[in-house]
């Protein structure tokens, strides 16, 4: 009996808080990107190496800082999910799988239009761009694994033991650029010795990361609120099948 | 104004990045906000359907 008041009433909490926050986040963040597309397309100045092709780097770094952050707050959310057997992580992890994956999408082929006028290539078979097209296929077989469960208990296991396994690739990316002598770059923001690029243009890229951040946040609470609803809607429906076959064996 | 959308020589790649990221969150923002839309319906359906059955 405890433990089923539990499953319901963080639900309703967070439907609650949710529902609070939203206008504000979403408000926060329409600002932060107006802001951050400002200081990205007007403000900044071209770099005195790459030129304009510097201005990629704003689209580019948040959305692959999206694609990783993303997939380490889903394992997270599996994790809890997992432990606790609490339905909302499980949902909010399946909330923010489609949006990963986009923003994994937008970091590849943003990288791919500053990759051909900076190395000459759209696409090299390098650790870091290999690691992060992997990420891209294990958001994708997380979703699939997902569409083919019904029961939402065992589709909620197994995507969760599916989206931990695939967390390895997480260091995998985070660290080829040091492990392998690759084309791309190594880290010049997330640095222990402090950011590496002139404040011209940590400013714009930080305003833009925030800005994407707090879009990825947004959309996760819609989608979360949208993935409880769905459950309740399912469970009104199969009340009101039972409902009415008991009415159906009454009249007959 | 020319030379701001030339961007140097690369708007062939400036301007697509911005374009594929703009045409991707704005789809997830609608995609995400009418599913929203079509579950509350379901729900507000559903539910006009079980105090219909409690009051007749």
């Amino acid at each position: 009996m405890a433990k089923s008041i539990q499953r319901f009433a963080n639900p309703a909490r967070f439907m609650a808080l949710s529902g609070a926050v939203l206008p504000w986040a979403a408000a926060a963040t329409a600002l932060t990107l107006s802001i951050g597309l400002y200081l990205a397309l007007i403000a900044s100045p071209p770099d005195y190496q790459q030129g304009e092709t510097v201005r990629m780097m704003y689209v580019h770094v948040p959305s692959a800082w999206l694609a990783s952050a993303g997939y380490a707050s889903m394992a997270l959310a599996c994790a809890v999910g997992l432990i606790w057997r609490h339905p909302l992580a499980f949902a909010s992890a399946k909330a923010m799988a489609p949006l990963g994956a986009a923003f994994t999408f937008l970091a590849l082929v943003t990288g791919a239009l500053w990759g051909k006028p900076m190395w000459g290539a759209y696409w090299v078979w390098d650790a870091r761009l290999t690691s992060v097209l992997v990420l891209f296929f294990i958001y994708l077989g997380y979703i699939a694994l997902w569409e083919v469960i019904e029961d939402f208990g065992r589709a909620a296991r197994a995507t969760s033991v599916f989206c931990l396994a695939g967390a390895v690739n997480l260091p995998v990316i985070r660290f080829s650029v040091d492990w392998w002598n690759t084309l791309h770059q190594p880290a010049s923001v997330a640095r222990l010795d402090g950011p590496a690029i002139h404040s011209s243009i940590l400013t714009p890229l930080l305003v833009m990361a925030l800005g994407f951040t707090l879009l990825f946040v947004v959309l996760t609470l819609v989608r979360t609120r949208t993935e409880i609803m769905e459950r309740r809607a399912a469970s009104l429906e199969m009340q009101q099948a039972q409902a009415g076959m008991i009415v159906g064996a009454h009249n007959g | 104004m020319a030379e701001y959308f030339a961007m140097g020589g690369y708007a062939n790649f400036v301007w697509p990045a911005y374009g594929i990221t703009a045409l991707v969150t704005l789809g997830l923002i609608v995609w995400s906000v009418r599913g929203h839309r079509a579950v509350k319906t379901r729900i507000a359906a559903l539910e006009a359907r079980a105090n219909g059955a409690e009051g007749s």
